[in-house]
């Protein structure tokens, strides 16, 4: 658990975060969403302590950030930034290594470790541990980026615009990837975006950031069906608020005991994608199936509609 | 590259020649004589003349170095950033003042030999190893020093392991300006009884010796050339391990 409590942060008379608190669940992602310059990204950084507050305090597991000096604070929390800041003169192993190495683990447990994460995020030891990051291509490099914050095990990640510098194709492939290292390891995420999809897609939780201040802090569900404010609708977006209300749910929570002669979906996908079958295939359901392909039951138009109201 | 290779090749086994076995090149240079003068210098061994001018030049390259990129590390941290317009006058007074006007002013403080000249050049050479250095140092991507900052370093540990290698390429060109403008500048040590290739041209101006002259200019040329070339090498090598790309 991260405690944000009274946040602010002053620069001369602007007021760049203003009394935010916050609770931040362990073992979950939490997304800060919010337009440039709306303070997300210096939030992010007092956690660290990359930038110290004016006032207010930020509590990890019950301990303040300030008990220890800076530098080894963050050697205990993951940091990611957009364009992933490798370091040039070093390898991929060397980079994964950085941690690691300033904690004075073993040689051996570092190597292991850099070999375990190189076969996490699909990247073969033989052909880019001894690689510079100039010849990964980007979705590569982010993925050293990636690896190289969780080398010591933090259970803390934070991650600021992570993915803004990939292409559409592999942004979606990494943050899939995201999704399964959170599930593997157990870690806390905090994420910056200031994309909205990526906040529904990722956030267990979601903080709405406008003018230094947080608006709503909730899950992604509420921010859609219960806006506190309007700027909140505005981000969310009205126009197509069902169609992202249905994107949160997936097949397999409503599948319905029955066989269906309409298209297949996979459990896994969104209510979203299987409306879209649906429509393309001109059926009024269609047969919901798990990874293996053993049906689960049938997903009808009208159970798909139910859930694109609030409730 | 074949051809540069062969004509570094030949440089240096002319410059080692010449300083061996100097009275072989006598024909080269007879011609230069008048009255039957010697057309090799005799006053002195060349070729101990020449290692005393290369570690003049060396050692206050060394001195150069550690004080203009101490200089430079200091001006690029927040507490010393005050400084830089400060340092920035001192060394370019250090590039600006003419050597022959330092050693002018310390001869009469610390007498003749070697050490005016070593002050001399030491002052001359701060100037190309400190810009460099600066601009080594502003020019490391924003990014990688977060990254590093975020990663837990503390501010030694950024400076020695990120800033420093990063910036070396640029601050070894540095180095190489600073020695190969200070091989020629170093003649003018002879002056001042220093020891170096300066003494072989003064003798060849003040017995109008022509050989002697070009002997001096020759061999203080090929030593410049050749420290060059061994420079541009040398950093080729740091560099291949310190991809900056």
């Amino acid at each position: 658990m991260i405690a944000v409590e009274n946040l602010t942060k002053r620069y001369g008379a602007a007021t760049v975060v203003n009394d935010v608190s916050m609770l931040i669940e362990s073992n979950s992602i939490t997304v800060i969403v919010g337009t440039s310059g709306s303070g997300k990204s210096t939030l992010l950084r007092m956690i660290n302590r990359l930038i110290e507050p004016s006032a207010g305090q930020v509590l990890i597991e019950g301990k303040d950030t300030r008990a220890e000096p800076a530098h080894l604070l963050r050697r205990r929390i993951g940091y990611v930034i957009q364009g992933n800041g490798l370091f040039p003169h070093r390898t991929v192993a060397e980079n994964i290594a950085t941690v690691p190495r300033l904690l004075r683990w073993s040689s051996a447990r570092v190597a292991a470790r850099v070999d375990e994460l190189l076969r996490v995020f699909q990247l073969d030891p033989g052909a880019y541990a001894q690689a510079f990051p100039h010849q990964l291509s980007g979705g590569q490099q982010q993925r050293v980026g990636v690896a190289r914050a969780l080398a010591a095990e933090p259970a803390v990640l934070l991650m600021d615009e992570p993915f803004g510098a990939l292409d559409p194709i592999i942004r979606a492939k990494a943050q899939e990837d995201l999704l399964d290292i959170q599930r593997r390891f157990g870690t806390t995420i905090v994420l910056v975006t200031h994309d909205m999809d990526e906040a529904f897609l990722l956030g267990d939780r979601v903080a709405v950031m406008s003018q230094g201040r947080v608006l709503q802090y909730d899950r992604p569900t509420a921010l859609l069906t219960r806006p506190t404010d309007p700027f909140v609708s505005r981000m969310t977006g009205l126009a197509d608020r069902a169609m992202r209300l249905l994107s949160l749910t997936t097949a397999g929570e409503v599948a319905a005991p029955g066989g269906s002669s309409g298209p297949q979906v996979p459990a896994a996908a969104s209510l979203r994608d299987a409306l879209s079958e649906i429509l393309w295939s001109g059926a009024d359901s269609a047969l919901v199936v798990d990874a293996d392909g053993t049906p689960r039951g049938h997903l009808t138009l009208a159970a798909i509609l139910a859930h694109g109201r609030p409730a | 590259m074949r051809i540069a290779s062969a004509l570094r090749f030949i440089a240096l086994a002319l410059l080692v020649a010449f300083l061996l076995v100097p009275q072989k090149f006598a024909p080269v240079f007879a011609p230069l004589t008048q009255f039957g003068a010697p057309a090799i210098y005799d006053q002195g061994n060349l070729l101990s003349l020449a290692l005393a001018h290369l570690g003049t030049v060396c050692v206050a390259a060394a001195a150069s170095t550690v004080v203009a990129v101490g200089l430079g590390v200091l001006v690029t941290r927040p507490a010393g950033r005050e400084f830089l317009p400060l340092s920035r006058t001192l060394v370019n007074i250090g590039q600006t003042f003419p050597p022959v006007a330092v050693l002018a002013v310390t001869v009469p403080l610390i007498g003749f030999g070697e050490k005016p000249t070593l002050i001399a050049l030491f002052a001359y050479g701060l100037l190309p190893i400190f810009e460099n250095t600066i601009v080594g140092l502003q020019t490391t991507p924003p990014a990688v020093l977060e990254a590093a900052s975020g990663m837990g370093m503390s501010a030694r540990q950024r400076l020695l392991s990120v800033e420093l290698p990063l910036a070396m390429p640029l601050i070894l060109e540095g180095i190489r300006l600073s020695l190969v403008i200070n091989v020629g500048t170093a003649t003018i040590g002879s002056t001042v009884a220093a020891k170096g290739m300066g003494e072989v041209i003064i003798a060849g101006l003040l017995s109008n010796n022509t050989a002697f002259v070009l002997q001096g200019g020759l061999v203080t040329a090929l030593m410049a050339v050749l420290l060059y070339e061994g420079m541009v090498a040398f950093e080729r090598r740091v560099c291949r391990t310190v991809q900056s790309e």
